[in-house]
């Protein structure tokens, strides 16, 4: 793992829909090359929280930095520059159901690169065994299983070579053995490529396996309850909240004003 | 494309050559460097080649494909290759290439383009196809609608309520506005011609029975189609991309039941009444061109409109547009129904209920038009 500076800075980030705050006052650091994880349970603004760093979303206050520049300031203009230098996995893959997986792959190289027909069709064929679909650049999407979306949806996702590359959920719907496969390829393309990962989920393996750092989000604090390496945290953390969720433990709540 | 191509080549044409590689070696120049792979062997010819990669800052797995293509190249040629400066880093990026994925056939092979003769045959069966499906639709859909004549309670009226706001009300605007324009040209049109034999109080009775017997059910029937006979192919299209209709089912409810018949009986409800509003209306633009351009007062206006309908007229136009809306809406819930696969899938659905219901309503009006001559 690469340990430079941040490249990506979140400082007081603040995120509201109406009079509803999700996310209050939030700050963290992103460090090059590593797997960042921001996990915590259903309903307490992670993939809300991606949203805002990619900039599909505008934050009520603070500021978020991608590479030293704020995105928050950016016109659209500028932030489509932004986007070509990060890679997005979204929840449900997003493949293009009309094209095929292999034009799916090719989209970015084709409109961004200017490269001839040939050059990008090796490199397609090269994404695409990278994340093992070799020979699949012809099927479409919807002849693919949920597994081989996600991993096609990678593909496409590191077309244009980012140094980020963002996940939302990739284990999602997958059985066990399929979202190991994908934890596999993340922490290979990581080390070998070097992409920094930026990865929500609320899947313990995962986390164990393959997060360097991890911050844990909490639908009523708002925010960040926890940061740090996930392994540490699960035994030394005094915060029974983080304990409990790493531990797979039910707090009991008092059921206030029920008469048994 | 870079402007300077950084790599510099040492050795002796024709001995020991090495292709000195540095700074970024990525995606930005893949393309400039992929090109001058066989400019690197023609003009050296080495004996042997080694890149050296000491100097690279930055490797990205497109630079690392244009060392896998310079090493095939190498061996075609029959040239031996090696690479000096390998990194930790720069060999984990090597390694995630799967050499034989870049030769990998498709494993789906892209469908060749038809001839006429086959594209002439395979739409013919297609067409068929569609026609056997849209007949059994239809009878799927009459079976449902005596059981739920049968069974009112089983309607979901809450559903029809809504679905006859969103067709009727909602749509009520969009009829008027183009109805009572259509009246004002059609009345404008024939007042020119009409002035001439001195009979401008005839344009009263053109427009009247124009709306009232044709142009009255069919503009409504149209606009219909357009607002919601896609709209009804689109939710149900949705819907099935989605699952909800499996859900539906597998919760043991009735697809047809609980989403084509309320979307079908909001239609048969409404569509005449949108019928009648579209003929008031086309008669209410007729009534201004006749007041204001060719001095007719309002009373002989409607004097002579109402002169010009005959019951029959009106009922013929009314059991039309219910036909039309039975057609609109059976034609949105079955193209819905069609759908599989994503949203392009639902978009197709979309555009084909809109034109075959346009189609439909057209065929329609002919046969009303033959049986109508001779009743």
């Amino acid at each position: 793992m690469n340990t430079e500076g941040p490249v990506i800075k979140v400082e007081g980030l603040t995120v509201r829909y109406g009079d509803n705050t999700v996310l209050d006052n939030v700050s963290f650091e992103v460090r090059a090359g590593e797997i960042f994880v921001i996990m915590g349970g259903s309903g307490c603004g992670k993939s809300t929280l991606l949203k805002q760093i990619i900039g599909i979303e505008t934050p009520a206050e603070g500021r978020i930095w991608i590479n030293g520049t704020d995105t928050t300031e950016l016109d659209d203009m500028e932030l489509r520059k932004i986007h070509m230098g990060i890679g997005m996995l979204f929840q449900s893959s997003a493949l293009f159901g009309s094209m095929t997986i292999g034009e799916n792959v090719s989209l970015p190289l084709a409109e961004f690169t200017g490269l001839p027909a040939d050059d990008i069709e090796s490199i397609v064929k090269m994404k695409l065994g990278m994340v093992e679909l070799a020979g699949y650049d012809n099927h479409f999407p919807s002849e693919l299983s949920g597994g081989m979306k996600k991993r096609a949806g990678i593909a496409r996702a590191m077309a244009l070579d980012p140094a980020m590359l963002f996940l939302d959920e990739p284990s999602a719907g997958l059985d066990p053995v399929t979202s190991a496969e994908l934890d596999v390829l993340i922490k290979k393309l990581n080390e070998g490529i070097g992409t920094t990962m930026v990865i929500v989920t609320h899947e313990l393996e995962t986390i164990f396996n393959i997060s360097h750092r991890i911050i844990m989000l909490d639908r009523e604090a708002r925010g960040i309850i926890a940061e740090g390496d996930p392994r540490k945290l699960r035994t030394d953390s005094d915060d029974p909240r983080v304990t409990d969720f790493f531990n797979r433990r039910v707090t009991e709540k008092k059921n206030e004003g029920m008469t048994t | 494309m870079s402007a300077e191509t950084p790599y510099t080549i040492e050795g002796t044409n024709g001995g020991d050559v090495t292709l000195v590689l540095s700074g970024r070696i990525s995606l930005d120049i893949f393309g400039d460097l992929s090109s001058r792979i066989d400019s690197i062997f023609d003009s050296h010819t080495p004996a042997k080649l080694t890149v050296d990669l000491a100097g690279v800052d930055y490797l990205d797995s497109s630079g690392a494909l244009f060392l896998v293509r310079l090493e095939d190249e190498a061996q075609r040629r029959s040239v031996p290759f090696n690479l000096s400066g390998m990194s930790k880093e720069k060999m984990g990026i090597l390694s995630l290439i799967d050499r034989q994925s870049l030769s990998a056939p498709s494993l789906a092979t892209k469908e060749r383009p038809m001839s006429i003769v086959e594209q002439l045959g395979a739409g013919t069966v297609s067409a068929l196809q569609d026609i056997y499906e849209v007949v059994s639709f239809s009878g799927e859909l009459f079976y449902d609608l005596v059981y739920s004549a049968a069974h009112l309670k089983k309607v979901r009226w809450n559903d029809v309520v809504s679905y006859m706001k969103k067709v009727g009300v909602d749509g009520l605007p969009i009829v008027g506005l183009i109805s009572f324009l259509l009246g004002l040209i059609m009345a404008f049109m024939s007042s020119l011609q009409l002035k001439q034999f001195g009979a401008n109080i005839y344009v009263a009775s053109l427009v009247a029975v124009a709306m009232v017997r044709e142009l009255g059910p069919i503009m409504t029937a149209i606009i219909v189609a357009g607002r919601s006979g896609s709209a009804f192919a689109a939710e149900i299209g949705t819907m099935k991309v989605n699952e909800e209709v499996d859900a539906l089912t597998t919760m043991g409810f009735s697809p047809m039941q609980f989403l084509a018949i309320p979307k079908v009986i909001a239609s048969l409800l409404v569509v005449p009444v949108l019928t009648v509003f579209s003929s008031i209306f086309a008669i209410m633009g007729g009534l201004i061109v006749g007041v204001l351009g060719l001095d007719l007062t309002i009373y002989t206006y409607i004097q002579q409109t109402m002169k010009a309908i005959e019951i029959f007229d009106i009922t013929s136009g009314l059991i039309k547009s219910f036909v039309f809306a039975m057609a609109i809406s059976a034609i949105g819930c079955q193209r819905g129904f069609k759908v599989r696969g994503g949203a392009d899938a639902v978009g197709n659905a979309t555009t084909s209920a809109v034109v075959a219901s346009i189609f439909l309503i057209i065929v329609i009006d002919s046969t009303f038009a033959i049986i109508l001559h001779y009743i």
